[in-house]
């Protein structure tokens, strides 16, 4: 085992933490671990860009980007969140291009824009140009950027390093301590992938940045390395995760595959049509059409699907049809993604038009922070000197659904900010004491995975939770099959428990990594279900089929849901509870498009 | 040794109504475990069944998932945006998410191997530092002079244009793992990290051009460059690789960009 020090460690190195790492690494002494190389992280996958009212091509203001975001979140967002990041979205995207960002330029010279769903002028008049971007590679210039300017800075990375434990000074997990009382975060236990050491370092601030958990769903556009960890870590330590009941299925996943085709292609003139060649977003959302929100649309997609509408020989997918737009245009504003539709599908979008369905994309939901992003253990108390931002955090600035290219956002805004209050944090407050055996929690799993001679195969169990995932949980949920979800999701808990791994090395042994990581998702996919199940309404991404309106009199509440202990050490339960959403400027409203 | 999937059997003579048409696919793996007694890469072969649209990266899972848990590699996205598994397919570099088995004529063995040139931890996981270490040896950020501007910094199209096909870089490693050159002297920049700097040189807000061109100058730099076009082709985002080296050589003599 080895001990290192430092006044803050970031967890992850996508865009929220190398943000962070930009601001953290000039005030305090900062550590990156990361379990990819950072340029894997999938940051990279985003491709429509981040808005922010720059106003460079028409009309727009920050007030109109608040209240998109709000309403396209179905009143479930943080006001106070939201005006935070839409305000901020403009210093943010210059940040970025000062660092470098090569943005598609107008003829003047200046960052360019684009449609995106969601985004209108003047709250809901039409769509606006508030997108700006890089080709459809908006998260892969980010990323780089980020990178390159953390190289500048000089930023100590720890690569292929697993972080497996958050350790607090207080046990939460049990649900005893009293409101009020101080935690704080003493150090996080991480696995060194290279040669399977164990690694503690001890922090005075601690930020979460490590992603989401796509993983749960097995059609999903999220990388393989996307199974929440982050999240799971804080909810076995007691902290809750808040409104995990919200996950967003993006429309435009090629199909039989879940790989992302962005909405970029329809802020550039894209239409979906159904076997009838019919553009039926007319019907679902007769303003802005294709470019209603997301959860929207990929409800408008699946319910073609089931009235028989769906096509190709099952019947299962519709269409993004891009053929009317120019070869020119689509080379210039959407090369990859068409380059994903022919290498993957044999599919040419200059003439044919590609099959589509949605995909599960993006964890609306996650550990609950302040705008400072200070993790919460209950409606009120941070805990100290521990941080998240981006994906696995919930402001919340994303409420039931979240806008395309706000993640790119939140995570430049957010992941900032999450820096600036870790290096604060950690420049007043004291060094914690490290409990007696920090490491015993982690080395005990690794070992009686690695040491069980034989077992349950790790890839039949997570297989079996992401089909009934898809099956009970996806777009439309209703309280029998959400039932079912938990009902084998609590089997395969109990089947994870006989988990054996075949590779028994200490160098390099992705086999156990992925036993750990399927823990994770089990627990974030009971969580799910359990918030699904409670959540009596259909509200954004959350769509029940037995309760098809939103209900602002019982539910306009986050959901806050707690991991506590049962009687024996793997009996665990969730409880949830509620906190309160920020209401500013905007009183809840019909969502119509 | 060969493993064989029980259920990848010959498909039934009449497969049912709109299944999925399913081919077996063997696969000849480079094999290396640094913790065996005596440490010494040897090949391993697979057969799986795989799918129409399946890749290499599928089949490898298939086989990590099904039979053999201690075949190590990299991956995370799948879908070729994050550059970890590159890998020496049927001996061209390509990442194992965006080959798809179809294309590589499965009735035969398909090779597989770690990229060249970085030494091999496991299987075919490679030591990527001395590559990154490359990468940041060439000024990899924007360089400026003076105070930041206020809003953004104006660029026109064309401009923009000029650099925009190595802002595709991943970072993936298959064209510099492709160059024999950087076979024969690690100690070469290698196509990557030339690729970035081209992208920093030739972008019209960046003041660090001079001392990119006199580190790539180095007799480890950019001469050491023949032409040989693997990098190009191997590249799976299509970055014209050599062209790109080239337009750096001729800056450095022009000292125009």
């Amino acid at each position: 085992m080895q001990t290192h020090q430092y006044d803050v460690v970031i967890v992850g190195a996508g865009g929220a933490g190398m943000r962070a790492a930009l601001e953290s690494s000039t005030r305090a002494r900062t550590a990156v671990l990361t379990k990819l190389y950072p340029t894997r992280s999938h940051t990279g996958a985003a491709q429509g860009g981040m808005c922010a009212a720059l106003a460079n091509v028409e009309e727009d203001n920050w007030e109109w980007h608040t209240f998109d975001t709000v309403k396209g979140g179905d009143y479930l967002v943080d006001q106070d969140a939201a005006e935070v990041m839409a305000k901020e979205a403009i210093e943010a995207v210059l940040d970025l291009e000062r660092m470098g960002l090569p943005f598609n330029r107008t003829p003047e010279g200046r960052i360019d824009q684009r449609r995106f769903g969601g985004h209108t002028r003047n709250h809901g008049e039409a769509a606006v140009r508030r997108s700006c971007y890089a080709a459809d590679r908006t998260g892969h210039m980010i990323l780089q950027t980020l990178y390159q300017q953390c190289v500048k800075q000089e930023v100590s990375f720890f690569n292929e390093f697993y972080v497996l434990d958050v350790l607090l000074t207080e046990d939460l997990s049990t649900g005893e301590v009293p409101e009020g009382t101080p935690v704080r975060a003493s150090c996080v236990v991480a696995y060194e992938l290279a040669t399977g050491e164990i690694h503690v370092f001890r922090a005075k601030s601690v930020v979460f940045a490590t992603g989401g958990a796509g993983k749960i769903f097995k059609t999903t556009s999220n990388a393989h390395t996307l199974t929440g960890d982050g999240m799971a870590l804080a909810l076995r330590r007691g902290i809750p995760l808040e409104d995990m009941e919200f996950f967003q299925f993006h429309p435009t996943g090629l199909a039989g595959l879940g790989i992302l085709l962005s909405e970029a292609a329809r802020g550039e003139g894209g239409i979906l049509r159904n076997s009838e060649g019919e553009r039926f977003m007319e019907r679902y959302a007769p303003t802005i059409k294709d470019l209603a929100p997301r959860d929207m649309v990929a409800r408008a997609m699946a319910n073609e699907v089931r009235e028989g509408r769906g096509c190709g020989p099952e019947k299962d997918y519709v269409l993004l049809d891009l053929t009317h737009l120019e070869p020119a245009h689509i080379d210039a504003k959407l090369p990859d993604i068409t380059e994903f539709a022919r290498t993957y599908l044999g599919v040419e979008p200059y003439t044919e038009p590609v099959p589509v369905y949605p995909t599960a994309h993006y964890a609306m939901g996650g550990v609950p922070t302040t705008i400072d992003a200070e993790v919460l253990r209950n409606p009120t108390d941070v805990v100290g000197g521990l941080f998240a931002a981006g994906e696995v955090a919930c402001v919340s600035v994303h409420g039931a659904n979240r806008l395309g290219t706000n993640s790119l956002l939140d995570i430049n805004v957010f992941g900032k900010r999450a820096g600036i209050a870790a290096a604060a944090y950690a420049a007043t407050a004291d060094w914690v004491d490290l409990p007696e055996d920090p490491t015993a929690l982690v080395i005990g799993e690794i070992e009686r995975m690695r040491d069980k001679a034989a077992g349950e195969r790790v890839a039949d169990v997570r297989r079996e939770l992401q089909e009934t995932m898809d099956a009970n949980a996806q777009v439309f949920r209703t309280a029998e099959s959400l039932e079912k979800a938990r009902d084998d999701v609590r089997a395969l808990k109990k089947r994870y428990l006989s988990v054996s791994v075949q590779d028994k090395g200490r160098r390099f042994n992705t086999d156990l990594l992925e036993a750990i990581e399927l823990g994770f998702l089990l627990d974030l996919a009971e969580v799910v279900v359990a918030g699904a199940l409670a959540r009596e309404e259909s509200r954004g991404g959350h769509f029940r089929e037995d309760f098809p309106t939103r209900d602002d009199e019982k539910f306009l509440h986050h959901t806050m849901a707690y991991l506590r202990r049962g009687a024996t050490p793997d009996e665990t339960e969730v409880t949830l509870g509620t906190k309160p959403v920020t209401m500013t400027r905007y009183q809840p409203m019909e969502r119509k498009y | 040794m060969t493993a064989v999937l029980e259920n990848s059997a010959a498909p039934d003579a009449t497969p049912e109504v709109g299944a999925v048409p399913s081919f077996d696919v063997t696969l000849r793996i480079r094999r290396f475990n640094p913790e065996a007694s005596e440490a010494a890469a040897y090949w391993e072969e697979f057969t799986v069944t795989a799918y129409g649209t399946d890749r290499v990266l599928d089949a490898m899972h298939k086989i990590k998932w099904e039979v053999d848990g201690s075949l190590t590699f990299r991956r995370s996205c799948a879908h070729g945006i994050c550059g970890s598994d590159a890998m020496r397919i049927n001996g061209r570099n390509r990442l194992a998410c965006k080959a798809l088995l179809k294309d590589l004529d499965p009735s035969k063995p398909i090779t597989i191997e770690p990229i060249k040139g970085l030494p091999v931890v496991k299987d075919l996981v490679v030591d990527m530092e001395p590559f990154f270490a490359s990468y940041r040896e060439i000024m990899p950020f924007l360089i400026t002079s003076g105070n930041a501007p206020s809003a953004e910094r104006l660029q026109s199209a064309e401009q923009r244009e000029r650099y925009d096909d190595t802002t595709k870089c991943i970072l993936c490693a298959a064209c510099t793992s492709a160059c024999p050159v950087f076979w024969n002297d690690g100690q070469y920049f290698g196509p990557a990290a030339i690729v970035n700097a081209h992208r920093f040189i030739f972008d019209s807000r960046d003041e660090g051009a001079e001392q990119r061109l006199e580190i790539l100058n180095d007799k480890e730099g950019v001469w050491r460059c023949r032409t040989v076009f693997n990098c190009t082709e191997a590249c799976p985002r299509g970055i014209e690789v050599t062209k790109a080296i080239q337009e750096v050589k001729r800056a450095m003599i022009t000292r125009a960009f």
